[in-house]
């Protein structure tokens, strides 16, 4: 390289603006601010996706209103939407762990696949179709999250052993793991060349509201299973991990200040693979839970996206546990309403403009916007 | 002999969109911002340079406004983390979630129009006639394919050896030194962003008005976004690499196809051949190996200190202290 940068440059470029746009750190953000900035995303998201809708033709107050009705109308559906919340939250617990150490696990589809597979494993090649509900359930259980587990270790262990970038390697996985379960579902496990396993038997299914109809009548109907037991349990599990244990210290530490917490003498290869793993376990456990609640047998189209949607749950609650249950509900609901309308790309666009507003607003909440006129 | 002479061929032109793409994240990664919404600006590019294309009959018109697609997309993610510094991997990711919703939502009905016009392909005289690298690279290719030969050398001349590409990388390294040199680093990060956003409107609209004609939802792209990104790591930041790459996984997505044909691989027999289902095995080759380049490229970096641009994925905030 023989040519030098000259010292004074010939002419400074720039926007021929009329005013400037400033931000300002802000010394302290208002109670009240955070609120409203997540309040207004979301007012911005839908407007914009009802522009977008009113765009193909669409009408968008009456779709609204269709989702709303169709996700929070009655009971019963909103039993059918906490049925959808059950993986989100599990899911959106795995990313909100991960995130929290500022790993970007983008897996948990993935993972998601791989657990639903390891509790289809159980029924297809462990057990005998005549075991008990109290074997079935809990070899699952345990089968799904190690599975989740395992596909959770191998990023885990490339980022924290060869530096390799986890953003990538979670993405090729989750598209590994859907092929591989189409191999089973095509091939091997294939009920009469359908693309899906036979039913499993009635020992292998999560206990639902609706099955304990003949004891009390109102629960007719309805499609919770055991597994949003399990979801609930598990974000007090990654509440007290976070926030009571050593690790959880840890963890935390190193998501807001890696470098004090590598002076501190924090293993952070070490946490990258654990983390990674418990991630991919929740994920593999909501795997499990859609298996053997909902579907009742292995196919390959047993994910609408959860485990992306998973991303924007863990960001719309602010990485807080607990935040992630009315979270996952609501999304769980888009899920369900978005059904009724057309085109069906709409849920998916939504939840991506969401997400912009969001990181947008965030701005706003630890910067003043200031407008001044250029000189 | 005449195998692998069609693999590679097919792999130089599906590999056309991959490059595109990859020049594309690589010249923005370069100015120092990672755009993770390949995939969804490719998807937007697709379903606009289809859509256009079926609309007006011509598939030139539906090129540019492909291209123009991914770059407007492309301006959002660059104002939210340029202007508003906010983090490039949630925003990258919410563009892919957007791009991939908006061309669901716009290419409602897309897939059952039929004869939409393509890119037109024709062989180079003379070359074309030249054994073994005619067939592959000069006989009967896409328009697109010989404007990717020609954007290998010109972008690398570009990086390498102009002023422009010296403040490019400067930019991306530091730039607060090269702000005090006088160069806009917002602006030409902005312009960067664009332009990667831009070429991956161009590879989507490679893929639905060339390689695979034709609008199949989120399956246009099939992942080819999220392998750009690993093959910009995997080429170190570097041009002629990132071609490399791209043509390699073009020729390995044709491999998958083919290897299903032949019936015995040196006299044994070709379990592929035999068993269907083992072709979900095959259908994970591209992905697995952008894993491994990945561990590869990454090896390379420690070992000879290079990698990403120093400034990669952190917002420039003019005059704080300790921004690099």
């Amino acid at each position: 390289m023989t040519k030098t940068i000259s010292a004074l440059p010939a002419r400074k470029r720039g926007f021929p603006l009329p005013v400037r746009v400033k931000l300002e750190p802000r010394l302290e953000t208002p109670r009240w601010l955070p609120w409203a900035t997540t309040i207004g995303s979301i007012v911005i998201a839908l407007v914009f996706t009802g522009l977008i809708l009113v765009y193909v033709g669409g009408d968008p107050i009456q779709s609204f209103r269709a989702i709303y009705l169709a996700a929070f109308g009655n009971l019963g559906v909103f039993s059918d939407t906490l049925v959808k919340a059950t993986p989100l939250i599990l899911t959106g617990l795995a990313c909100l762990l991960a995130f929290r150490m500022r790993l970007w696990n983008i897996g948990a589809e993935g993972q998601f696949f791989l657990g639903a597979w390891g509790a289809t494993l159980i029924v297809e090649a462990v057990l005998g179709k005549d075991a008990s509900p109290w074997l079935f359930i809990p070899l699952m259980m345990v089968s799904g999250i190690v599975f989740g587990a395992l596909w959770g270790f191998i990023p885990g262990f490339l980022k924290a052993r060869l530096n390799v970038n986890e953003i990538i390697t979670t993405l090729m996985l989750n598209y590994i793991a859907v092929l591989f379960v189409q191999f089973y579902v095509f091939g091997p496990w294939s009920e009469r060349g359908f693309q899906l396993t036979p039913a499993f038997p009635r020992a292998a299914w999560l206990p639902r509201l609706t099955d304990y109809a003949s004891v009390f009548k109102p629960f007719s109907g309805l499609t919770v299973h055991l597994g949003f037991v399990f979801a609930l349990l598990a974000v007090v599990g990654v509440w007290y991990f976070l926030n009571r244990t050593r690790w959880g210290y840890e963890i935390r530490l190193i998501g807001d200040n890696p470098n004090a917490a590598r002076y501190a003498g924090v293993n952070i290869a070490m946490l990258t693979i654990v983390v990674f793993m418990i991630s991919g376990g929740l994920a593999g456990l909501a795997g499990m839970s859609e298996v053997a609640g909902v579907v009742h047998r292995l196919q390959d189209r047993i994910s609408p996206g959860y485990g992306f949607t998973a991303i924007i749950i863990a960001w719309l609650a602010k990485l807080n546990p607990w935040a992630v249950i009315p979270v996952a509900i609501l999304f769980g609901g888009l899920l369900i309403g978005s059904r009724e309308i057309q085109p069906s790309g709409i849920a998916r666009m939504l939840q991506g403009v969401l997400l912009f507003t969001l990181i947008s607003s965030e701005v706003l909440n630890h910067y003043r916007i200031k407008i001044e006129r250029a000189h | 002999m005449n195998f692998w002479v069609n693999i590679l061929s097919a792999g130089v032109s599906n590999g056309t969109a991959l490059l595109f793409a990859t020049i594309g994240e690589l010249l923005a990664e370069r100015a120092g911002v990672l755009n993770l919404g390949v995939e969804g600006m490719m998807l937007m590019g697709a379903v606009a340079a289809y859509g256009t294309a079926a609309a007006t009959g011509d598939p030139w018109l539906g090129l540019l406004v492909g291209m123009l697609a991914g770059g407007i997309l492309s301006l959002l993610h660059a104002f939210v983390v340029i202007s508003l510094r906010a983090d490039q991997v949630v925003s990258g990711l919410s563009l892919t979630f957007l791009g991939t919703g908006l061309s669901l939502v716009l290419g409602e009905g897309l897939a059952s129009v039929k004869g939409v016009p393509t890119i037109p392909t024709f062989s180079l005289p003379l070359l074309a006639d030249l054994p073994f690298f005619g067939p592959i690279f000069f006989d009967t290719k896409s328009v697109l394919v010989y404007v990717g030969y020609v954007l290998i050398p010109l972008m690398w001349f570009y990086v390498y050896r102009t002023r422009s590409g010296l403040h490019l990388r400067a930019i991306g390294e530091y730039p607060a030194a090269a702000d005090s040199l006088g160069i806009n680093v917002y602006a030409l990060r902005y312009f960067y962003v664009f332009i990667g956003g831009v070429l991956a409107g161009l590879a989507g609209g490679a893929i639905t008005l060339s390689i695979t004609p034709g609008w199949f939802s989120e399956f246009t792209t099939s992942g080819y976004g999220w392998i750009a990104i690993g093959l910009v790591i995997f080429a170190q930041w570097d041009p002629v690499r990132a071609a490399f790459g791209s043509y390699l996984f073009g020729s390995l997505r044709r491999f998958t196809l083919d290897v299903q044909g032949v019936q015995d691989v040196f006299g044994i027999g070709n379990p592929f051949f035999f068993d269907r289902n083992l072709q979900f095995f095959l259908e994970m080759l591209p992905y697995a190996l952008t894993i491994i380049v990945l561990i590869i490229g990454s090896r390379a970096a420690i070992r000879k200190r290079l990698g990403a641009p120093a400034a990669l994925g952190l917002p420039y905030v003019r005059g704080e202290r300790g921004s690099v």
